[in-house]
């Protein structure tokens, strides 16, 4: 028997809403798969089309970014910024060859953890089916 | 004493960097009366068996410009490389990838069907692409061969100073060339450029940057006063190294982003992609969906110079 593929997901939460989102989750024991690694941002404007790259250069197979709902930004307009800039890195992960869903934004409140495990069970599924990504390549021919 | 040893090559280039050293004009001169030319394969006639005679070290400079795209390139490089005892990678195609490393979004298959076989003006009927072995009745011809995906000289062989630019202007190549013969090189690593950005270098009036619409350097007469990024066209001042001179900009032409990162920055397209979205003063589906369409290629846009040196290097070749 095959071992099922597990992707490994690096999840950016902002702060304010759904790093919170995450918690209550946890809080209320929604179950979800444990495939995303969480890592707490003061703002989904503030993750840098860079560290999406550097997650995929680093061997992730999913990356997921979550913010506040719009019209809630803490800081008034990072997840506009958020909403401008994944869907322009979408633009050019698809010229690189990789795959749309294997980016994706999010809105989620501090009080949607149900809406938060709902997510994280369907990227994972998506990305399962994508299979494993395996960086870019390199060197002259690979 | 002496004169010290210079080595000067191309590798995956246009050229224009050679040029960009014989426009020193008369300073060319100097150049020739502070060092020995013994590689140039431009303008005089060196072989390489006489470089592969030499000692290791007996090179005091090598200049090497272009990215490496071939094997031959890469043994040159590594020949220049043992020879050499300071190696400078010049140029953009050098430092970066530049424009050959957008070769990097395709690969060697696809490059040679296009080339030899679908191409309209071919006329290859029994549909011969180059072989790096061939057999003929006189014996085998050997060809280099031509990889997948085109990468940096730093990629290839250890690498002392970067002189970026598409080509590096003048006054930074006599800064780099004074530095050797006065012995006052910087640290080894250095990029010899500035060390701000492109946009704090920039005399243009700025006010601020809030954009509605991206518009192509043909749509419209641009100002010649103002910022071009607030004007719509897409300036790649702030994700690049400033020291250029500011060549474009006085002729009213937007940055393209031949000098590289500025300090700080490791992936130049990214950075740049998220000023670019940053600006952009939309908030809802539609008008987000506008800036998709007019930014029409990101990748060409964004790494026009940098594709072997980003951080994804090329598009994703799926493995078996």
């Amino acid at each position: 028997m095959s071992s099922k593929f597990e992707p490994r997901i690096v999840g950016f939460l902002c702060n304010w809403c759904s790093y919170s989102g995450a918690d209550l989750a946890g809080t209320s024991r929604v179950k979800y798969p444990p495939n995303v690694d969480i890592i707490r941002v003061m703002c989904s404007g503030r993750v840098d089309p860079t560290f999406i790259l550097k997650a995929f250069e680093k061997g992730a197979d999913g990356v997921l970014v979550c913010g506040c709902h719009p019209g809630d930004c803490h800081y008034a307009e990072g997840n506009y910024k958020a909403g401008r800039r994944i869907p322009l890195l979408k633009k050019m992960l698809s010229q690189l060859g990789i795959e749309e869903e294997r980016l994706r934004l999010e809105w989620v409140s501090a009080s949607e953890g149900e809406r938060f495990a709902a997510v994280v069970r369907d990227m994972t599924e998506q990305v399962r089916k994508l299979g494993p990504f395996s960086g870019n390549g390199g060197g002259k021919n690979g | 004493m002496a004169k010290p040893k210079l080595a000067l090559y191309w590798a995956a280039a246009c050229g224009g960097c050679d040029v960009a050293v014989l426009d020193t004009n008369e300073k060319i001169l100097d150049i020739a009366a502070l060092a020995d030319i013994v590689l140039w394969p431009i303008a005089v006639d060196f072989k390489y068996h006489h470089i592969e005679t030499m000692k290791d070290g007996e090179i005091d400079l090598c200049l090497f410009n272009g990215a490496i795209r071939n094997s031959e390139q890469e043994k040159i490089a590594r020949l220049l490389r043992s020879k050499s005892k300071v190696m400078v990678a010049f140029g953009a195609c050098a430092c970066f990838g530049g424009i050959p490393a957008l070769g990097n979004l395709t690969n060697r298959a696809e490059i040679f069907e296009r080339v030899y076989l679908e191409a309209p003006s071919n006329n290859n009927e029994s549909k011969t692409v180059p072989l790096t072995q061939t057999k003929v009745a006189e014996g085998e011809l050997e060809l280099p061969e031509f990889y997948d995906t085109v990468m940096t000289l730093e990629q290839v062989v250890k690498v002392e100073y970067f002189i970026p630019g598409c080509p590096p202007p003048v006054d930074l190549i006599l800064t780099a060339v004074n530095a050797f013969a006065t012995n006052t090189l910087p640290p080894a690593g250095a990029i010899i450029a500035s060390d701000k950005t492109l946009c704090d270098e920039c005399e243009r009036e700025k006010e601020d940057k809030k954009i509605t619409k991206i518009v192509r350097p043909h749509q419209i007469v641009p100002d010649t006063k103002k910022c071009l990024l607030e004007q719509g066209i897409i300036c790649c001042g702030p994700a690049t190294r400033g020291g250029c001179g500011q060549r474009c900009l006085k002729v009213n032409m937007a940055c393209r982003g031949c000098f590289g990162p500025p300090p700080g920055v490791i992936d130049q397209g990214a950075k740049m992609l998220s000023a670019i979205a940053s600006i952009y003063q939309v908030n809802d589906e539609e008008g987000v969906s506008r800036l998709i369409n007019e930014v029409l290629d990101p990748v060409g846009t964004f790494y026009r110079f940098g594709m072997a040196d980003s951080m994804l290097k090329r598009k994703r070749i799926q493995k078996a």
